[in-house]
């Protein structure tokens, strides 16, 4: 029975995207077909993390964002002008703050302890830090100087964005690694306090940093990964225009559709073989040995298991994954929006995906994606137009705009009470644990 | 070499601000460390608690200006202030009543209870957002100036002019006023004193017949009067936009943190602490420079070690200094 209930309620998520496509458009259905599968990818990072190992981060927004950074660094246009003014002295300058902290490190676990060592470190942090904004400032002044109405920034490699992917991945792991080492192992809502703060300061970054990735100037015109064609492209071939015009279908609906498509198949190929992947890992020794340290990280610790270190890792392959979508989320939108990276969107919505499909469990995860993936998108366009109906008896005024404003803003209450609710009567989720 | 002008510079872009913002993190860092000690969890809720209580402050002190009641130089929503900080403590009990109390009994893990309270952050920010909107939202009135800077000019004959606004004075106050209180309560009433064994040892106070319901009724309306205050206050001095208060969670966590979780002494100085550093390091120290060594010695540089961008980088920056060095804060919280 609990087997065709979950098939049901799949094909329940199923008949929503369906009817989307049928009332509304094929095209805004497969929009957020696609956006829900990456919030699935997500989901599946953020599950592996909280399902898996019961770590609480609430910086996913930050892990989301390097993997878009991952996109623009490997994949946008290179500026060779912009390279050649400061590049590689930027790149020296992170080298030498990387190398100065690394010095610190070394220098704190040889020294005495003591007041000595204390306020010898901070001076030397201080010198070491003037230092790095000596060789790095001239640079990012000469770099954004280049060009800076069309570009200003370091720019990429102009690989295929398909390489960014694992990029995104990495970098967004390198990142959990260092909040990892710092706030694990210490009370749980540390660690939630401090991924918040390194989640705001990596958008911060992107916001501000121009030199990196054009700031809130955005990154337009990235390239497609690899097997995806521009539509224009695909309404100029012949391959393309004659099986379409032999079905009778607009040329133009179609090519975008069949690239919403491609996109969708790319997408649920990665979903597939992650979780894949995950379910082998979890009905592994492996997966064992992490649900026994989550449910118990006395008796694990007492076993011989190394908590410490199997948070960490989980932390870092959860982030991992998070990144992955990110990157495949910018590589898909074509462009970098900084401004776009808010922690209600990127966090705290995966988490209501979890939470509500069922932590600890992949399906789960999955079906949360898709189910809340379509009401956070098709609430944008239901709920302005059931506003409409309840306002349209009104006279246009203030009030009239105040409420048709409220809908908009309806989504975030929704999804707290969604949220609440869950925790309270179901807390094991959709789909449960086994 | 000009010391009264580098002074007055300091005084003026520093201390004043410093002491005012960090007043308004106290009042909001306090909040936290009670709850944390009492109830037990870091309540994500807080920020949007304080964008709340600071909402209906604002709708109140519209409505006593559409009645042409004002409070002379004051802001008249210090009169608002009263009935603003009644409805942000009959939210947050009756958030506890409907959310919280149900983990309570049950005894759920803190993290989990973690997790309810950003539950309650998204509808607190969603009520937030209809009330009022997403847009700025300026409601200070009265005298903008206590000390005028043409004023200040005029007395002294110096360069530099030393501001201090209406709203930092009465940041200052309010927060000086609350602390007393506060720890007047803590330490000389019953009640204070029942909270203070309920945070040290839950089994032993109940055992000597400590209601636990009481307390924690009395831990969220501090709490929420408080977040009232302090929000206010923010929004004073700032102009309101319910959007910032989520990015003040940082700081007021930091605070927390560095006096030490559950320590409300600490957190009042962890707030200064955070205050203070955020205004060093985002200061650009050209001006104050200037008066201080020959001009040609200085170049073309802002002395700035961070853009305010990077506000939040600070508070980060103390926040993991103390995780990894002294992860139970100044004053040895939990």
């Amino acid at each position: 029975m609990a087997r065709y209930r979950n098939v049901l309620m799949f094909a329940g998520v199923a008949m929503l995207f369906i009817l989307t496509g049928m009332l509304q458009s094929w095209n805004l259905s497969l929009n957020i077909l696609n956006l829900a599968l990456l919030s699935c990818i997500m989901a599946i990072g953020v599950n592996i993390q909280w399902g898996y190992a019961g770590l609480f981060s609430t910086g996913i927004v930050g892990s989301v964002a390097l993997g878009g950074l991952a996109v623009v660094l490997v994949s946008s246009k290179p500026v060779p002008e912009g390279w050649a003014a400061g590049g590689p002295q930027i790149v020296e300058a992170l080298a030498f703050a990387a190398l100065a902290i690394g010095l610190a490190t070394w220098m704190y676990r040889k020294l005495p302890p003591g007041t000595g060592r204390t306020l010898g470190l901070a001076l030397y942090l201080v010198v070491a830090f003037f230092i790095y904004r000596m060789i790095l400032d001239p640079a990012v002044t000469a770099v954004e100087a280049n060009n800076p109405a069309q570009a200003g920034n370091i720019g990429g490699l102009g690989l295929n964005s398909l390489i960014a992917w694992p990029v995104g991945a990495l970098m967004a792991a390198a990142a959990a690694w260092v909040i990892g080492k710092i706030a694990l192992g210490l009370r749980e809502d540390y660690l939630a306090i401090a991924t918040l703060g390194i989640a705001e300061i990596i958008v911060t970054v992107l916001r501000n940093e121009d030199w990196l990735a054009r700031g809130v100037k955005n990154l337009i015109d990235l390239p497609r990964p690899w097997p995806v064609p521009k539509e224009v492209d695909l309404q100029l071939n012949p391959v393309f225009l004659e099986p379409v015009a032999a079905m009778n279908l607009d040329p133009v609906t179609a090519s975008t559709i069949f690239v919403k498509l491609l996109y969708a198949t790319m997408f649920g190929i990665v979903l597939a073989l992650l979780v894949w992947g995950c379910e082998r890992a979890l009905n592994s020794p492996w997966g064992r040995m992490v649900r026994a340290i989550r449910d118990n990280e006395v008796s694990a610790a007492a076993m011989g298991k190394d908590v410490k270190f199997r948070h960490l890792q989980i932390f870092i392959i959860g982030s991992a994954v998070v990144g992955l979508a990110g990157a495949m989320m910018t590589s898909m939108e074509g462009q970098l929006t900084p401004p776009s990276y808010l922690p209600l969107r990127f966090t705290f919505l995966i988490w209501v995906m979890v939470i509500v499909g069922g932590s600890g469990n992949n399906w789960g995860a999955i079906l949360g994606g898709l189910l809340i993936g379509w009401l956070y998108l098709a609430v944008e366009f239901l709920g302005p137009q059931v506003m409409a109906v309840l306002t349209s008896g009104l006279p246009a005024g203030p009030l009239k705009t105040h409420l048709q404003d409220t809908a908009s803003h309806m989504r975030l209450l929704t999804l707290g009470v969604v949220l609440l609710v869950v925790l309270r009567f179901a807390p094991k989720g959709l789909i449960p644990e086994k | 070499m000009d010391l009264l002008n580098a002074l007055t510079a300091f005084l003026n872009f520093i201390v004043v601000p410093g002491l005012a913002y960090g007043s308004q993190l106290a009042l909001g860092a306090l909040g936290i460390t009670l709850i944390f000690s009492v109830l037990r969890f870091s309540n994500f809720a807080h920020g949007d608690t304080m964008a709340f209580g600071t909402a209906f402050v604002i709708l109140f002190t519209w409505w006593f200006q559409s009645m042409g009641i004002t409070a002379g130089p004051l802001p008249t929503a210090l009169l608002a202030l009263p009935l603003g900080i009644l409805i942000t403590i009959a939210m947050v009990l009756a958030t506890d009543r409907v959310v919280y109390r149900f983990y309570r009994k049950q005894r759920a893990k803190p993290i989990i209870v973690v997790i309810v309270s950003t539950g309650v952050m998204f509808v607190m920010h969603g009520l937030v957002r209809m009330i009022i909107g997403t847009s700025e939202q300026n409601f200070s009135d009265g005298a903008r100036m206590l000390l005028n800077p043409q004023d200040f000019r005029a007395a002294t004959g110096l360069a530099e002019p030393l501001a201090i606004k209406t709203t930092q004075a009465i940041s200052v106050a309010a927060a000086a006023i609350c602390c007393v209180a506060l720890f007047w309560f803590l330490q000389r009433t019953r009640t204070g004193k029942s909270m203070r064994a309920y945070a040290d040892n839950e089994d032993l106070a109940l055992l000597s017949g400590i209601n636990p319901e009481r307390v924690v009724t009395i831990t969220w309306i501090v709490a929420g009067a408080l977040a009232c205050i302090a929000g206010t206050l923010y929004g004073l001095d700032k102009s309101y936009r319910g959007v910032v208060y989520f990015s003040l969670l940082m700081p007021m966590f930091a605070a927390a943190i560095v006096g030490g979780l559950g320590s409300p002494l600490g957190a009042v100085v962890g707030s200064f602490i955070v205050a203070f550093s955020e205004l060093i390091v985002t200061n650009a120290w050209r001006k104050i420079f200037s008066y201080l060594v020959p001009p040609d010695w200085l170049g073309d540089g802002l002395y700035q070690a961070l853009s305010t961008d990077y506000k939040v980088a600070v508070s980060f920056g103390i926040l993991i200094i103390v995780l990894l060095f002294r992860p139970q804060g100044i004053f040895g919280g939990k």
